[in-house]
């Protein structure tokens, strides 16, 4: 290949990532828009609040009751080397309510249910749903996206609370138990170096990560090409874009929170 | 009551629908029928407003080009593969439309409604409850026809009607939609390529060929017209001016 092609195909490739980043920015801004537009299909957020917020429920609990109990004692083997044990249950708690309680319940919302909605909407429009509803008057955006990106976006914030404390409990039943931790002088280390904006943080990126896991699953099912091949192109992509976005929005959420 | 008038639609470079003009008056039938890949299916998207054309206009119900959420109230339409939403009871789907919207009906109403079109395409009233997975493929498709006559609309689509059914059920479903276009005094669209189809729900046959309608005429002239692409479509030679290689 010449330099001239391979340049070429690199800006063919680039200008077509560009193009599906408008894509996708250009639904979610549609998407935006139905929010705010009548009818509200109370009924669909309150389906959508089941499925994507009591229905993760296990798989967050238990990523955070093992990520805590790891995460204690990582932290305990590191700071045993300088003395500093006492350190933790706070930072185990920092850790877990700052971090990876959001990114890993995140991660896990993602796989669940970015995954679902994109192979749900992806095989409605493969079998003429999305059509079906147009011709019933009902737009597809507003009935199928708007609940699931508020039940999303609304519901993660709780499952990042419940992931937190879990992972928190996880932390304090090895350090109890592992490590030789009294109790209460735990609990009390724990919950005396935990300030508000720890916590507040960590909730508010998990509405973002909720939003964006959503956000992911209805673009790709709504654009998934046909039969099966498509609704499992759709479903892998959602399941990607979720994931990366993640990850760079907890990147760039960290450094407008805490850097200033 | 539907119209289309020099009707252009592409994908890229493959032009499908290439100035389609036709009418069909009130309470009439019209069957279209053409090969797989002709734009049949695109046909009917333009004509409910789920696709816009690239030229010319439709006319549905004296709503020219109408928006698909202006001319719910005013058609009805049995899709393909039934198009049920899987996550709903089978009333619900029903009665989906008229559960929606100003002057909507409460969900006993609703569920009275959808009962007695159930009863209307030949199911009884346990099939309410059920969900679109616990139907057969036949039932799926009665229920799609109760959907689309829920609101008693004055225009009917239908989209290859016994598209995966039996031979038996195929004539089961054609004889339901005769019976009930005619009683609603509706307008029908129908496109299919099933003969079947074609003699039992027919009034006129337009046949939709190289984009453009290439013939129209009466049932009856359909099956004895002499016309090489017509013969060989109705017969289902594999030999003749249609390619038999898309």
């Amino acid at each position: 290949m010449t330099a001239a092609a391979l340049l070429g195909a690199t800006g063919r490739s680039f200008a077509g990532m560009l193009g599906a980043l408008g894509r996708f920015v250009g639904f979610a801004g549609q998407a935006v828009g139905w929010m705010l537009r009548r009818p509200f299909h109370l009924r669909e957020l309150g389906v959508q609040l089941i499925q994507i917020g009591w229905l993760s429920l296990p798989v967050v609990g238990m990523t955070a009751l093992f990520t805590g109990a790891a995460l204690a004692l990582q932290i305990f083997a590191g700071s045993a080397r300088y003395g500093a044990e006492f350190a933790v249950p706070s930072i185990t708690a920092i850790g877990m309510v700052r971090e990876l309680g959001p990114v890993l319940g995140g991660l896990m919302v993602a796989a669940r249910v970015a995954s679902s909605i994109a192979a749900e909407i992806g095989t409605m429009k493969v079998s003429e749903q999305i059509d079906a509803l147009r011709t019933l008057a009902v737009e597809p955006m507003q009935y199928l996206t708007v609940p699931r990106l508020l039940a999303a976006t609304l519901a993660m914030p709780v499952l990042v609370a419940v992931g937190d404390s879990i992972g928190i409990l996880g932390g304090y039943a090895v350090g109890v138990t592992r490590l030789g931790f009294d109790g209460p002088t735990y609990l009390a280390n724990t919950l005396d170096f935990l300030e508000f904006w720890d916590i507040g943080s960590g909730l508010v990126k998990g509405a973002v990560f909720g939003f964006l896991v959503a956000l992911s699953g209805c673009y790709f099912g709504m654009t998934s090409g046909r039969g099966a091949q498509g609704v499992g192109e759709a479903t892998k992509s959602a399941v990607v874009l979720a994931s990366v976005l993640i990850l760079a929005s907890n990147y760039l959420l960290t450094e407008a929170f805490f850097t200033s | 009551m539907i119209s289309a008038d020099t009707l252009f639609k592409g994908f890229g470079a493959k032009q499908v629908l290439r100035g389609v003009s036709f009418d069909v008056p009130k309470g009439e039938s019209l069957v279209v029928i053409g090969g797989s890949g002709t734009g049949k299916s695109v046909l009917l998207k333009c004509l409910l407003g789920l696709e816009r054309p690239d030229s010319g206009s439709v006319e549905v119900a004296g709503l020219r080009n109408p928006r698909p959420q202006v001319l719910a109230a005013h058609v009805g339409m049995l899709f393909q593969g039934a198009a049920l939403f899987d996550s709903i009871p089978v009333w619900q789907n029903i009665a989906f439309r008229l559960m929606r919207g100003p002057g909507r009906l409460r969900a006993p109403e609703a569920k009275a409604l959808a009962i007695e079109k159930l009863a209307r395409v030949g199911l009884d009233k346990g099939t309410a409850d059920l969900f679109p997975a616990e139907l057969s493929g036949g039932m799926q498709k009665r229920v799609g026809l109760a959907r689309a006559i829920a609101g008693d609309p004055p225009v009917l689509f239908f989209d290859e009607p016994t598209a995966g059914l039996d031979p038996i059920m195929s004539a089961v479903i054609n004889a339901l939609i005769r019976e009930i276009v005619t009683e609603m005094g509706a307008t029908a669209l129908t496109i299919t390529h099933d003969m079947r189809t074609l003699r039992d729900v027919a009034d006129r046959v337009a046949m939709l060929h190289e984009g453009r309608f290439y013939w129209q005429g009466t049932t009856a002239e359909a099956l004895t017209t002499d016309d090489p692409v017509m013969r060989q479509f109705t017969e289902g030679r594999t030999t003749g001016p249609i390619p038999t290689l898309r």
